[in-house]
């Protein structure tokens, strides 16, 4: 292979890079929560006593997890205009990005959530709790605490999916990379760099989920 | 533009979809055929081995898959070999696939109690016939739904190999969206035909798991 890499010619485009950066951690900060939000909503439907709303979120869980996440942001990109919902490429991206992570975080959290020993919910409604306060205070906070490191994985899944917004032409990273490469042809050099920092950012967002749970279950602590 | 009646776009789609099950196919053969070395180069207990093993799953399931597409296509036209998306496509779905599989399968292997890797050493079993007839039948039962279920992400993750320019069933849809203009009902069938591919694997993933552990 006589082909000298050429990393110094990434140089001027720095500040590009960072701005897709910055953008993609953006996204991933409210696809997370958003996606969280409604996953737990979702699970919620699920364990609750309401049929059509228990189906209808079953439906929207397989139509999700059973089809790749490009062809659900342009069904939504290109496909939803022509029943009169415009939006633009960012609103798109991310309304894509929740969607998908609501999906699978409701799966997630239902399983933690079925784990609940019945004698809780009875010791609970017994004490005088209501539906809504024993899910908020006794199911929900253990339920969590058993899934959390399988919600993590998911959340940085979805940032990771995230690369594929560039197609709509949302600018985060990956979009950056494809309008650097497109200036100068080092198309390996660019990749290379993005697919490290889609790794450092990775590692990073495992690191954050620890320390949130570290201050999120205190009881867990002493266990260490 | 209305020479393309439904049934011409449905049959244009399921043509295409041919080469999603194909590309899947073979990323599965792929990915088990180096998923298994790498199992058994992590399973091994020699600390380089298992160090490698360690970097190259934390290297495939720490990077967008977009990426991995990108930098094997240009990557290996670097050494002056011109690569068709079709094979970009297929070894760097090899690579992403083996990743998890391995992950998976080391968890199967690991989940056998190391009490009975003791005992059947005790009996004077050599490794490979602890494997044989010890091991790996009982790590085999545990392993099928969670690859059955990974099988589900392979299909997804080939429509990635649109964005390389491989005509699948997502870049069919993309093309035949620009011929026709009806995006809602051409995304619609595309994600149908996914569905249609992928749920039966879900189902058969949870009806594995539930009968294995039923009887396991």
């Amino acid at each position: 292979m006589d082909y000298t890499f050429q990393f110094a010619e990434l140089l001027p485009y720095t500040s590009l890079i960072v701005d897709g950066l910055l953008w993609t951690v953006a996204l991933t900060l409210i696809t997370t929560f958003l996606g969280c939000l409604l996953g737990t909503l979702g699970a919620a439907a699920r364990a609750g006593q309401h049929k059509f709303l228990k189906h209808a979120v079953g439906i929207y869980v397989e139509l999700i997890r059973n089809t790749p996440f490009i062809v659900q942001l342009f069904f939504i990109f290109f496909g939803l205009p022509s029943i009169g919902i415009k939006l633009n490429a960012w609103e798109a991206g991310l309304l894509a990005m929740v969607i998908n992570l609501g999906a699978y975080s409701t799966e997630i959290i239902r399983a933690g959530i079925e784990a609940t020993p019945k004698g809780q919910l009875e010791a609970a409604r017994t004490l005088g709790l209501s539906r809504v306060q024993t899910f908020i205070r006794v199911v929900l906070p253990p339920a969590l605490q058993k899934i959390y490191p399988a919600l993590t994985s998911q959340c940085i899944i979805v940032m990771l999916g995230s690369a594929v917004l560039s197609q709509i032409s949302v600018q985060e990273l990956t979009f950056a990379a494809n309008f650097i490469q497109s200036r100068n042809f080092l198309s390996f050099e660019v990749y290379l760099v993005v697919a490290l920092l889609y790794l450092l950012l990775a590692i990073l967002m495992r690191q954050l989920f620890k320390a949130v749970h570290y201050y999120a279950f205190p009881n867990l602590r002493a266990r260490k | 533009m209305s020479e393309f009646t439904d049934w011409d776009i449905l049959r244009n789609l399921l043509l295409a979809a041919r080469w999603t099950v194909a590309l899947s196919l073979i990323a599965f053969a792929g990915g088990t055929l180096v998923g298994l070395s790498l199992t058994f180069m992590q399973i091994s207990g020699r600390a380089v081995l298992v160090r490698i093993t360690r970097l190259y799953i934390e290297l495939f399931q720490g990077t967008p898959l977009l990426m991995q597409l990108f930098l094997v296509f240009f990557g290996i036209s670097l050494f002056g070999i011109d690569v068709s998306p079709w094979t970009a496509a297929a070894l760097a779905l090899t690579l992403f696939s083996s990743a998890y599989l391995t992950e998976i399968w080391r968890g199967c292997i690991e989940s056998i109690p190391r009490g009975q890797w003791e005992a059947s050493r005790c009996l004077g079993l050599s490794y490979f016939e602890i494997m044989r007839h010890i091991i790996l039948p009982q790590a085999l039962r545990v392993a099928v739904p969670p690859t059955v279920g990974f099988s589900v992400q392979i299909v997804k993750g080939t429509a990635l190999a649109s964005i390389i320019g491989f005509v699948e069933l997502t870049k069919a849809g993309t093309m035949l969206n620009n011929a026709t203009f009806e995006p809602f009902k051409v995304f619609g069938f595309v994600a149908l035909i996914y569905f249609l591919l992928c749920y039966p694997l879900s189902v058969a993933s949870r009806m594995l798991e539930r009968k294995l552990h039923a009887t396991g």
